[in-house]
């Protein structure tokens, strides 16, 4: 349970080989670059080099190459078996990439090729949409049977278009030929009548043009406006074959794309080199270069420290300097704890890590939070369930990101607990065993068949919600403890004893009187009997007075003015009311734990209500499953929840700060591969 | 059936009624907020369902209830009620999860919004924006306890 003591250094290496020493670090993951402005260094022989453009160009090839994975999933798609929930990295050697590094350039063309494939795709596509919009205009006028464009005969005028309205074939002809003798040579032929639309072609003589169109007109038509060449269904026969031809040039893209399935692993590899170079660019853009040599600055694992200087001495003839910290520094927060506890580490973060010089509670959290989740969820079946899902998951999955990997160990240990609790009440799927030996078994003798290690928490809650509270106190002691400690650190004894051990007195002897009091024990039932404590209760009084003395006139102590000093004392002591409002919160491990049981016995009551007889088991089966899956993942969420919220707001407030800053190395950040370092 | 069982009765299912009427209200606010996140913002799927789902606990500790209501007092098991007081209490016994059931899930389905705001923006700070609808919990919490123990300590 420590944070782990940091130490700043400083690089100058030969300029030949910042790409070597950085491509190393980078491997390593065991330095925070801390990076300055360069008129702070003020040295005019420093410069930063702009690499922006590099790192940006990068960065676009490695997003081509997702570009690229994501087209190939799309038209060749991999077969996949099992969990695919997370994702699994797959792992390779240095060679692996090396090698790959090597080609490059050929694969860069694979990619050139696919995203060009991509692109022709995308282009016949929208000459498809065009075509179809083009055959969707000529629909109406398919029975036409002369060329859209033809103007005529030497004495005929054909006119073709559109009315905005249903319009009979007599009508258009009534229209046509007003003001002219009867018969009036005027031809109408109604094409097609759709959405509303009527297509007419009508024909008069050239010389009678003009009346006739402006008659039309008057009617609503309107000619077509850009007719196209040819008969409309010819047309509408060499569109398809366009179409067709374009479908057949997509087909051959995609199989185009697809025959490089072959070559997906290697895709992936070039995506995170690139992902790679491109960070080792944006760093390199960072760090004051002179024309010879280039500095780097930043923050290392104290016990890393030594090798790295090594290393780097070695390898490259580095010049390595271990700097002082200076209590103004900003340095980076890494947690180090047993293999059980780092797996609350998470949750820590998620709240924010402690300072430098500050305790890390880690440890005594992670107990605490086992057993209370424990308390919370409490069924034995529901914790093996979990206990069994976590490991699979851990077993399957070995290359998890380390903080996924730390939440499943957490509720592979939650898990644990879940059972432990679940076995102490006698919950196993609520009352599953009673019911199932009941409805299908024709059991009659005496129930509950498993019998709680513990108690029921239905038959005595009371009795329950007494412990709930003595485990909240414990660990509210615990938190103040800890701050106990962080005083002690410092040698404060005086601190120590005013704002710490006063409030151990007070709290304690308040509860050591309280205890054997009428008002408890009408409060608690014959369930707890504590009679023997009131021969204490002198002791415990003085105890109470004694902390409650130190508390109001000493707690205050940066007040020189002595009324002052008192008053605030004495409202620090109504602070006892926070404690009674923590202790009280506890009470959810009770409530909580009683809802998992009481759903889990209202399910398998629901289940059996069929009876015992084939459809009577085929309900069962179902709802059992449903209802249990339903009530697994309720519960579970409302037990998380709240034990970190016991965590934080009880347990923490009493000691916690946070606010470190979380160490980031200069890293890889690979997205699909994970790189077996040999040592 | 004596007035007093009817009392009891009125009293189980106030308890889900009321209580499931709160939850859905607050998961239902809470859903269209984790929605809107989701159309932009996929991956934060995980994150915001768990904040859409904290206000739905109510109607769990309703149901809660009015289970341990009903097998008390003759309908799953038990004795059956003769007389009105009995029946009274139960009643009684049933009202805080019934009511801080309505009012503490529709809150926290505001709160619950609120905090898929800070995802949202923020998802890195699940943990604290988690924080803020478990606080507004805790008096379902506690009106869950106090409706518990009147119920079992009736008869």
């Amino acid at each position: 349970m420590a944070v782990v003591k940091m130490q700043k250094i400083g690089i100058c290496g030969k300029k030949e080989y910042r790409q070597e020493m950085l491509l190393t670090l980078q491997d390593l993951a065991v330095m925070e670059m801390n990076f300055r402005d360069i008129d702070d260094i003020d040295d005019p022989y420093l410069k930063k080099t702009d690499t922006k453009n590099a790192s940006l160009k990068y960065d676009k090839r490695a997003e081509s190459f997702d570009r690229v994975l994501a087209l190939l999933a799309e038209y060749a798609p991999e077969k996949k078996a099992g969990l695919s929930f997370f994702a699994d990295k797959k792992t390779v050697t240095r060679e692996d990439m090396d090698r790959a590094a090597e080609e490059r350039h050929k694969y860069n063309k694979y990619a050139e090729k696919i995203l060009d494939a991509e692109k022709a795709i995308n282009d016949s596509k929208g000459i498809i949409q065009k075509l179809n919009n083009q055959k969707a205009a000529l629909g109406p006028w398919e029975s036409l049977d002369v060329p859209m464009d033809l103007k005529g005969t030497k004495k005929v005028k054909l006119l073709l278009g559109t009315f905005p309205r249903t319009i009979s074939h007599d009508e258009v002809y009534a229209l046509a030929a007003k003001d002219m003798p009867e018969p009036a040579a005027v031809d109408v032929n109604v094409i097609s009548v759709s959405g509303g639309q009527t297509n007419v072609s009508v024909m008069c003589l050239r010389q009678e043009r003009s009346l006739v169109e402006d008659n039309l007109r008057a009617g609503g038509f309107a000619r077509v406006s850009s007719p196209v060449a040819g008969i409309p269904s010819e047309v509408i026969l060499s569109i398809d074959r366009d179409i067709l031809s374009e479908e057949e040039k997509i087909e051959e893209k995609k199989k185009e794309i697809g025959a490089f399935a072959d070559q997906r692993d290697d895709f992936r590899l070039m995506s995170d080199y690139y992902r790679d170079r491109a960070e080792r660019y944006r760093v390199l853009g960072e760090i004051p270069q002179s024309g010879n040599a280039f500095f780097l600055e930043g923050w290392v694992p104290y016990d890393k420290a030594e090798p790295l200087k090594r290393l780097l001495t070695e390898r490259f003839g580095a010049y390595v300097e271990m700097e002082e910290t200076k209590d103004t520094d900003d340095e980076p927060t890494i947690l180090k704890n047993n293999a059980f506890s780092e797996s609350v580490e998470g949750v820590l973060e998620s709240y924010g890590l402690p300072k430098h010089k500050k305790a890390d509670p880690t440890f005594i959290m992670s107990i605490f939070y086992v057993i209370f989740f424990g308390m919370m969820f409490s069924d034995a079946g529901y914790g093996i369930l979990m206990f069994l899902l976590s490991f699979i998951v851990l077993k399957k999955k070995k290359s998890l990101n380390e903080g996924t990997k730390k939440m499943f160990k957490l509720f592979m240990w939650c898990g644990i607990s879940t059972a432990f609790w679940g076995f102490m009440y006698g919950g196993f799927f609520g009352d599953a065993i009673d019911v199932v030996a009941k409805t299908f078994f024709g059991y009659t003798g005496e129930t509950p068949i498993l019998k709680p290690l513990w108690f029921e928490p239905l038959k005595n809650p009371m009795r329950l919600l007494v412990w709930c509270m003595l485990f909240g106190l414990i660990h509210l002691f615990f938190g103040l403890g800890i701050k106990g400690y962080e005083y002690l650190k410092e040698k404060d004894i005086k601190g120590f004893i005013c704002d710490i051990l006063s409030w151990y007195m007070f709290i304690t002897g308040l509860v050591l009187m309280l205890l054997p009091s009428d008002l408890f024990s009408s409060i608690a039932g014959a369930s707890f009997d504590f009679s023997g404590l009131k021969a204490i209760h002198t002791p415990a009084l003085i105890i109470t007075l004694a902390g409650l003395l130190i508390i109001l006139f000493m707690q205050e102590r940066g007040a020189k003015n002595w009324v002052l000093r008192v008053l605030l004392g004495a409202y620090d002591i109504y602070g006892v009311t926070g404690w009674l409002s923590d202790v009280l919160s506890y009470s959810r491990l009770l409530a909580l734990g009683l809802a998992t049981g009481v759903i889990a016995n209202v399910i398998n009551m629901m289940a059996s209500m069929m009876g015992n007889s084939v459809p009577g088991i085929i309900i069962f089966i179902l709802v059992f499953v449903l209802g249990h899956t339903l009530n697994f993942g309720i519960n579970a969420l409302g037990a998380y929840v709240h034990t970190n919220r016991l965590q934080f707001v009880e347990f923490f407030g009493k000691f916690y700060e946070g606010g470190g800053r979380p160490f980031k190395a200069f890293k890889t950040k690979h997205k699909y591969i994970e790189i077996k370092e040999e040592m | 059936m004596s007035l007093g069982m009817v009392l009891a009765l009125v009293g189980a299912v106030a308890a889900t009624a009321l209580a499931g009427i709160g939850s859905a209200w607050g998961v239902g606010l809470a859903g269209q907020a984790a929605a809107g996140v989701v159309s932009e913002d996929p991956e934060q799927f995980a994150k915001v369902l768990i904040l859409q789902l904290l206000p739905g606990t109510q109607g769990i500790y309703g149901l809660l209830v009015t289970f341990i209501t009903l097998s008390q007092i003759g309908i799953l098991g038990g004795e059956t009620i003769t007389d009105t007081h009995t029946g009274l209490m139960y009643l009684l016994g049933c009202l805080p999860i019934a009511l801080v059931g309505l009012a503490s899930a529709y809150h926290q389905g505001r709160t619950s919004v609120a905090s898929i705001g800070i995802v949202a923006k923020k998802p890195d700070q699940f943990g604290k924006a988690m924080l803020f609808p478990a606080m507004v919990e805790t008096y379902a919490i506690l009106a869950l306890l106090v409706s518990i123990l009147v119920i079992t300590n009736i008869r």
